[in-house]
């Protein structure tokens, strides 16, 4: 007999974060993330908030609980237009992949696609 | 507001190029064992005429745990003179398990304590993030360089809209390989080094001295 395991993937639409505040958007990827779910955002955090949650996970990181996170996302795109780069348009995020550091785990990884690998424990 | 704000900055970036500062404050950034501590003392022996390094450098990861600032060092290049305060910052990383050191050979608890003051090093080395007025983004050659942690640092220089040079340390070795560096991210320079034997470190300083003088 074949025993399924499940990975639990929650997929975050652009417009549900776009009304949240940073420390809310950080506050639910890692809630979700400590729980073992695998996060897709559909449009990504902006840089500072990737730092943002590269040092919240830093305080949260526990001995045998909580080694942290693997997240991967794509290069940032530049607004491209002449008035754009005049008013210093954000960068836009891109899709992003977050999960636990023991479970989610990146093959490989280009301008184009990124590979990851989910191993589910007993 | 939003606008405002936005054009001032923008203005502010304008003018910092147009009347470049002769003074700056640099970090020294990348994931661990990139070589970040190898290019700071290598930098120090070669500019401040003066015993003494940023940190001891050793293969297990997160060495530097602590983000150690030189201030004051004067280099010369391209004819130019540029005074730097180096900041050598510890490795950034998304995840730290403190099982990864004792596969190097030290103690559960020296390891369990290397894991705290890694988490805390990393929480350092964004903060200075704050306070700089560029970066050299540290990179082994030899590794794949669309890590997480290259992605994040030069995204926030880009949206600080504050100078980075990317340095393909590792140079030594045989399979480093640089161009993956500039296909990867060709919108900024990137300079080939062996920080370790200090080949090609001339042409550093001179991509330093033109990037943040």
């Amino acid at each position: 007999m074949i025993l399924m395991r499940e990975v639990h993937m929650d997929l975050i639409s652009e417009e549900k974060m776009e009304n949240m505040t940073s420390m809310e958007k950080i506050r639910l990827i890692l809630d979700k993330v400590k729980k073992g779910k695998i996060v897709v955002l559909e449009s990504g955090l902006t840089p500072d908030e990737e730092v943002r949650l590269i040092e919240m996970t830093m305080t949260e990181i526990r001995v045998d609980e909580f080694t942290g996170i693997e997240i991967e996302s794509y290069p940032s795109k530049k607004g491209g237009s002449f008035l754009d780069k005049i008013f210093g348009k954000a960068l836009k995020g891109r899709m992003t992949v977050i999960g636990p550091a023991n479970q989610l785990r990146t093959i490989e990884k280009d301008k184009y696609q990124i590979s990851t690998k989910v191993s589910v424990g007993d | 507001m939003g606008f405002i704000s936005s054009f001032r900055d923008n203005l502010g970036a304008w003018i910092n190029k147009i009347f470049k500062k002769k003074r700056a404050k640099i970090g020294l950034y990348g994931p661990p064992n990139a070589g970040k501590t190898t290019l700071a003392n290598r930098i120090l022996k070669d500019w401040s005429g003066e015993e003494g390094t940023f940190g001891i450098v050793s293969p297990i990861p997160h060495e530097t745990r602590r983000a150690i600032r030189k201030e004051g060092l004067i280099i010369k290049a391209n004819g130019s003179t540029i005074e730097l305060d180096i900041v050598d910052t510890p490795g950034m990383a998304t995840k730290i398990d403190f099982k990864e050191f004792m596969a190097f050979g030290l103690s559960e608890a020296e390891s369990k304590k290397r894991a705290k003051e890694a988490t805390e090093g990393v929480i350092e080395a964004i903060k200075w993030l704050e306070d700089l007025d560029g970066i050299l983004l540290v990179m082994d050659s030899t590794e794949d360089p669309y890590t997480q942690v290259n992605v994040t640092v030069i995204g926030n220089m880009e949206a600080r809209k504050l100078p980075l040079l990317i340095v393909a340390n590792k140079m030594d070795l045989p399979n480093a390989s640089p161009s993956k560096i500039k296909s990867a991210f060709p919108q900024h320079a990137v300079v080939p080094i062996s920080a370790l034997e200090g080949s090609n470190i001339d042409s550093l300083y001179q991509a330093i001295a033109a990037q943040f003088g």
